[in-house]
């Protein structure tokens, strides 16, 4: 794999940040755009246009079929064993809400534990809290250890005869940890709970295949997976989309409406109400296409050598702590510097074109956690290259400069 | 943009060194600032005497340099201010970061004027004006007794 020609599929690196090149390491916020995804939603308004699933003319056919081929494709992607086990959403938070939503409608009560992890973004926790309010059920974190990993002990310490579902993530936001997912499905399922893993980082980084990991859920954010925005997925085993009441009503996930009663549609228009973001999901396709291009297994190696780079390159600077230190470790960087708040970091490498995020990451029990407010995170994607972190390594020194450091 | 202009000596200096950062003895008004976005926290404490003076004020809190330094030079300019003064400064202040280009109260001493505009180097920085306001919206609050915590999203 040619990483300076994957670089030329992303028109925004044609751009200049304050008259510099873009070092874009900002993947694990969200994944820059290859030419492929943009290109195939101005076609489809320009030459394809049309609302899916309720007309019968050539153009909602057409719409309807390239909607639902990327269902298929996801489907192969992820290694589920049917397409209706694919449910479109806005994104990963509204995957996991969905999930929330609707497990804890039909099989939470008073009293009962949702496992989580002090790794966990609040996109999977928030939705969790509101359960906590409406049935008064409790929320039980299993607790990093001084790596930044969650470990199958900790979970297991955390599962009690109250606990009716887990949520872990797959890759933290902060750490970069990598969560034993087959063994925490695998010790989840002994005991006769669900796991539902938050993919977000997961899904852009490693290569996914249900049947292996054996999970319940699992939420995918598009675009942090070189997708538009507006478009997620979760994926559910079938017998939990088929047991679960719907999510949000509406049109396109009904039957048949009367006065007295509803009855509502069959997978996978139960839980798709409304007109979907339906360009965003038919462009989606194209960021799997290309992502099979590349090999996901190229993409892993490749970050992972980036990772391995940064870490010696930054490792070797005195006044950089870098935070956790997982085993398993995916492209996430979070560090912070000795005498300089995150947020000054940020805008002093902002100036050399260098896009960092910083603040808790919306991790905040987490930062509580490991006693620090804020982090400074560099994260990776296919685009990036050792120049990328020779020229982060270059701006923190900057930093240091201008903070009279050196 | 220009990062001499937000990252003066002057920001650098109370940055590192805030001034006031303890907790006022016997303090009787307080309130607590929060910027959801990145994670500043600030308390400012005030302890008004009977004729609404401000004998002391102070603030606990952390964050980046910018906001730091804001909430040390408030806390310099504001002790021994009159309660009503202390409005206009603030007032000043925020119209001086939001559109003006200068400080326009009668209060403060040219000096002290100074001081204060080297915080409209944020004025680049769209996405740290709230580093900057967080204190002296917190200080507004504590004046006017508001027991919710001040999060700069007005």
């Amino acid at each position: 794999m040619n990483i300076s020609d994957i670089k030329k599929e992303f028109p925004i690196f044609d751009n200049k940040v304050h008259n510099n090149d873009l070092v874009y390491l900002d993947s694990a916020n969200s994944s820059q755009k290859p030419r492929v995804v943009i290109d195939r939603i101005y076609d489809f308004y320009s030459k394809e246009f049309s609302n899916v699933g309720r007309s019968v003319h050539y153009l909602a056919v057409a719409a309807t079929n390239l909607y639902e081929s990327t269902r298929v494709s996801m489907q192969k992607y992820i290694n589920a064993l049917d397409k209706n086990e694919i449910v479109f959403t806005k994104g990963a938070t509204e995957a996991i809400n969905l999930v929330a939503n609707t497990f804890g409608q039909k099989y939470l009560e008073e009293g009962d534990e949702v496992l989580l992890t002090e790794l966990e973004h609040h996109s999977n926790y928030v939705p969790w809290h509101f359960l906590r309010k409406s049935k008064n059920i409790k929320i039980e974190f299993a607790e990093i250890n001084s790596d930044g990993e969650i470990t199958l002990d900790s979970i297991e310490k955390k599962i009690t005869k109250k606990t009716k579902i887990i949520g872990v993530t797959h890759l933290s936001n902060v750490t970069g940890a990598i969560l034993p997912i087959k063994d925490i499905a695998k010790l989840a399922h002994s005991k006769g709970i669900p796991l539902l893993v938050d993919g977000c980082q997961g899904a852009p980084h490693l290569k996914l295949d249900m049947q292996d990991l054996d999970c319940d859920f699992y939420a995918i954010s598009g675009h942090k997976m070189y997708g538009p925005t507006g478009i997620g997925i979760l994926y559910a085993k079938k017998k939990w989309l088929d047991e679960l009441p719907p999510y949000q009503g509406g049109g396109g996930m009904i039957k048949e409406v009367k006065k007295k009663d509803i009855s509502y549609g069959e997978l996978p228009n139960k839980y798709e109400a409304g007109t979907m973001a339906t360009a965003q999901v038919i462009a989606f396709n194209e960021s799997i296409k290309f992502l099979e291009k590349i090999g996901i297994e190229n993409i892993e190696k490749h970050e992972k050598e980036l990772m391995n780079y940064a870490t010696e390159i930054l490792g070797k600077n005195n006044s950089i702590n870098i935070v956790g230190n997982p085993k398993k470790k995916g492209g996430v960087l979070s560090f912070t510097i000795e005498g300089i708040h995150p947020h000054d970091i940020a805008t002093i490498l902002d100036e050399d074109g260098v896009a960092i995020r910083a603040g808790h990451h919306c991790c905040q029990i987490l930062h509580e956690k490991i006693g620090l407010p804020a982090t400074a995170r560099a994260s990776f994607g296919v685009y990036n290259t050792k120049a990328d972190i020779d020229q982060l390594s270059k701006s923190i020194e900057k930093c240091k400069k201008i903070f009279k450091l050196i | 943009m220009n990062l001499k202009e937000l990252y003066q000596e002057i920001i650098l200096d109370h940055g590192k060194n805030p001034r006031n950062l303890r907790k006022t003895d016997n303090f009787n008004k307080d309130a607590k600032g929060y910027n959801p976005l990145c994670g500043d926290k600030v308390h400012v404490y005030l302890k008004l005497n009977e004729n609404k003076k401000v004998e002391d004020i102070s603030f606990e809190g952390s964050g980046c340099a910018i906001s730091m330094a804001s909430a040390s030079i408030m806390t310099d300019l504001v002790k021994g201010k009159e309660e009503k003064e202390v409005k206009e400064i603030v007032s000043d202040l925020l119209n001086m970061i939001k559109e003006k280009d200068e400080l326009n109260n009668k209060i403060l001493k040219d000096d002290e004027k100074t001081k204060l505009m080297c915080l409209s180097g944020v004025k680049q920085y769209p996405m740290r004006v709230k580093c900057a306001t967080l204190s002296w919206h917190t200080l507004t609050s504590a004046l006017n007794n508001l027991e919710q915590t001040n999060n700069t999203e007005n």
